[in-house]
């Protein structure tokens, strides 16, 4: 019997960091597993080879900004049976959706000597708005293990184990010490998405919200109790208006939060 | 009727001080044990391996109330602090279990289980409302129909060393729920704290053939008359203290009876549906299953791993979440507890400990809302 086709993969930047796809590159001991799995076809953090074919899985990070970006996620949509969007950037339009609603303009001018160079749209929007995806993976980053996870899933077939469920689930499971009930530390688990391993109470830290909103998060009430811990309405909207801003529940509690 | 069976075991109890008590431990790790005991870590007493008096809590106590927790200095006793973040379900339950693993093979595929659990754990410092917890999860995981093996071996395994709570926090509220705060029962060995210092002296009884051997290898010396009668006290001092309490009478066909009850709504409207209720919580013991897939292809393996009826995906059917509604899950987890775990189990799932109200991030109270949706509409 003929060996299986190995499936192929493309990796592909909007506007972002990198710092998702590099987590793909930082898993070290899996990643010859990786390889040895998919065929790398397209990865330019990674490989010199250009390609233009089709892909079995196509992995995108970055948001939409620009015009040039509008118009070519519709051709790697057209050229991928599967889409998978990788953090927070691809996934809710990353930090830069805080743009979204502002004067893009007026920022052009103070940060560019020749804003005319300039061809930016006036928001930052999830790939999501443009195409269908077929999967979203959540962080800011993304945690490499999930990522691995999706694609040993995409693999075989199956659904990855990806839960919506609130951060505070894998804080408990990994024996942390609730940072807002023992210490008094804002904190946005119990409205974010798991998948970082509940990483900042454990050492210490409040939830920056990296995995954006976990399904039915009650932001408001959360918001409340925020105050109640001393948080002005300035502190909640700045909480809730990071990386995953342009989230609609993010971005609504952050509104109801302005001056 | 409490008192009198109290004597009864009292007369036959000993003192053991904090040198007896260092031996106790050293004696549970040569029998073989994992003792595990309160520790102080990032502000709260949690439950990981002790190796000697030393890390015990001494001289801290703890604060507690509705979505706060806070420990401070106070006193010189060796176990002042209730129950904290943590309970021992995490040992005997786990939250998250290997369960089996399949690897491609010859003959197709080959399912290796993974091997019963061999873990032997001395607890040290488990409360009255831990035990009935720990009962409970008995009956769940070890008198059904279905025996978890894990959780039996673990069980059979577990040499427990009850302490007789000498204070309660503000969120306690076992006498209502008939589990505390003295241990009556399911222990081998229980101790009440007489007297705190390095001249502690501790009533110690004896509940067990296996807590009777460990006495025997300890230095200890008979209790007297004002002993028994000081740690009677200490513990009536404590229950008197509990001023939170839940009406249980009719409780279970009053959630029954209020499935449309405004106050869901009001409290659906303050829960974060975080599910930490269901973490903290040592009765609760949902689980889900997860598969993993080697990227070879060559093996995968299914876990269990906590669950909590407060997310969507726990009653996600075909078509979707049978509860999809968070105020539909808080009435669901608060009637289990309450109503209908009678029904499934014949004994409450609650049993007073106060970990939901506490480790809530916004502090519902289980025992406010209780009184709530007994209020006329």
């Amino acid at each position: 019997m003929a060996a299986t086709r190995k499936p192929r993969l493309g990796v592909f930047k909007f506007s972002s960091c990198d710092g998702c796809q590099l987590s793909l590159l930082d898993c070290e001991d899996q990643l010859l597993a990786v390889a040895g799995a998919i065929d790398i076809a397209y990865f330019p953090e990674a490989t010199r080879a250009d390609d233009v074919g089709h892909y079995d899985l196509a992995l995108v990070e970055g948001s939409v900004t620009t015009p040039h970006e509008a118009e070519i996620i519709h051709s790697i949509r057209k050229r991928a049976t599967t889409l998978v969007t990788i953090g927070a950037c691809a996934t809710a339009g990353g930090i830069q959706a805080l743009r979204n609603g502002a004067d893009v303009e007026a920022f052009a001018r103070i940060v560019y000597a020749h804003p005319e160079f300039l061809n930016a749209l006036s928001t930052s929007t999830p790939i999501g708005e443009h195409v269908k995806v077929d999967f979203e993976l959540r962080g800011c980053p993304v945690n490499k293990n999930q990522l691995v996870e999706v694609i040993a899933a995409f693999v075989v077939g199956r659904k990855p184990d990806t839960p919506a469920h609130a951060a505070c689930i894998e804080c408990k499971l990994a024996g942390h010490v609730c940072v807002m009930v023992a210490h008094g530390t804002p904190c946005l688990g119990p409205v974010t998405h798991a998948g970082c391993g509940a990483l900042c109470p454990g050492h210490d830290r409040g939830c920056y919200g990296c995995f954006g909103p976990k399904a039915t998060p009650n932001t408001a009430a959360l918001a409340a109790r925020l105050a109640g811990l001393g948080a002005s309405r300035r502190d909640v909207a700045r909480l809730f208006s990071t990386f995953n801003a342009n989230a609609p529940a993010f971005r609504r509690e952050a509104q109801r939060h302005a001056d | 009727m409490v008192a009198a069976r109290m004597f009864d075991r009292f007369d036959e109890a000993r003192i053991i001080g904090v040198a007896g008590l260092e031996t106790m431990i050293g004696e549970l790790g040569a029998r073989g044990h994992a003792v595990v005991g309160p520790v102080r870590r990032d502000g709260a007493i949690v439950l990981e391996p002790i190796e000697s008096v030393v890390d015990l809590p001494r001289g801290w106590v703890d604060e507690q109330t509705p979505g706060r927790y806070r420990l401070k200095r106070d006193g010189d006793s060796w176990f002042a602090p209730v129950v904290g973040p943590q309970s021992w379900k995490q040992f005997l339950h786990p939250p998250r279990q290997k369960l089996w693993t399949v690897r491609k093979s010859d003959a197709g595929a080959t399912i290796e289980p993974e091997p019963l659990a061999t873990e032997k754990y001395a607890f040290i410092g488990v409360r009255a409302c831990e035990i009935a917890a720990i009962a409970v999860q008995d009956r769940v995981f070890m008198q059904g129909p279905y025996v978890d093996p894990n959780y039996a071996a673990r069980r059979a395994n577990a040499f427990i060393v009850a302490v007789n709570c000498s204070r309660a926090a503000s969120t306690c509220f076992c006498p209502s729920m008939k589990t505390g705060p003295r241990a009556t029962a399911g222990y081998d060995l229980a101790l009440t704290e007489l007297s705190g210092g390095d001249d502690a002296r501790f009533l110690i009884e004896i509940g067990s053939a296996a807590g009777q051997s460990l006495v025997e290898a300890l230095p200890t010396h008979p209790a007297t008359k004002a002993d028994i009668e000081a740690a009677a006290a200490i513990v009536a001092a404590t229950e008197a203290s509990i001023s939170r309490t839940i009406d249980t009478g009719d409780l279970p066909e009053l959630l029954k009876a209020e499935p449309d009850h405004p106050r869901w709504d009001d409290v659906a409207a303050r829960c974060l549906n975080c599910a930490n209720c269901t973490m903290a919580c040592p009765t609760c013991f949902c689980t889900t299953v997860v598969d993993e897939s080697a990227l070879d292809g060559a093996s995968a393996s299914r876990s269990q791993r906590w669950d909590s009826c407060f997310t969507g995906d726990f009653s996600h059917v075909h078509g979707g979440a049978v509860r999809q509604t968070p105020k539909a899950r808080y009435r669901q987890w608060m009637t289990h507890k309450l109503s209908t775990w009678h029904d499934q189990f014949a004994m409450s799932g609650c049993v007073g400990c106060g970990r939901c109200i506490v480790w809530c991030p916004v502090g519902i109270d289980i025992t406010e809302e209780a009184a709530a949706l007994r209020r006329a509409v």
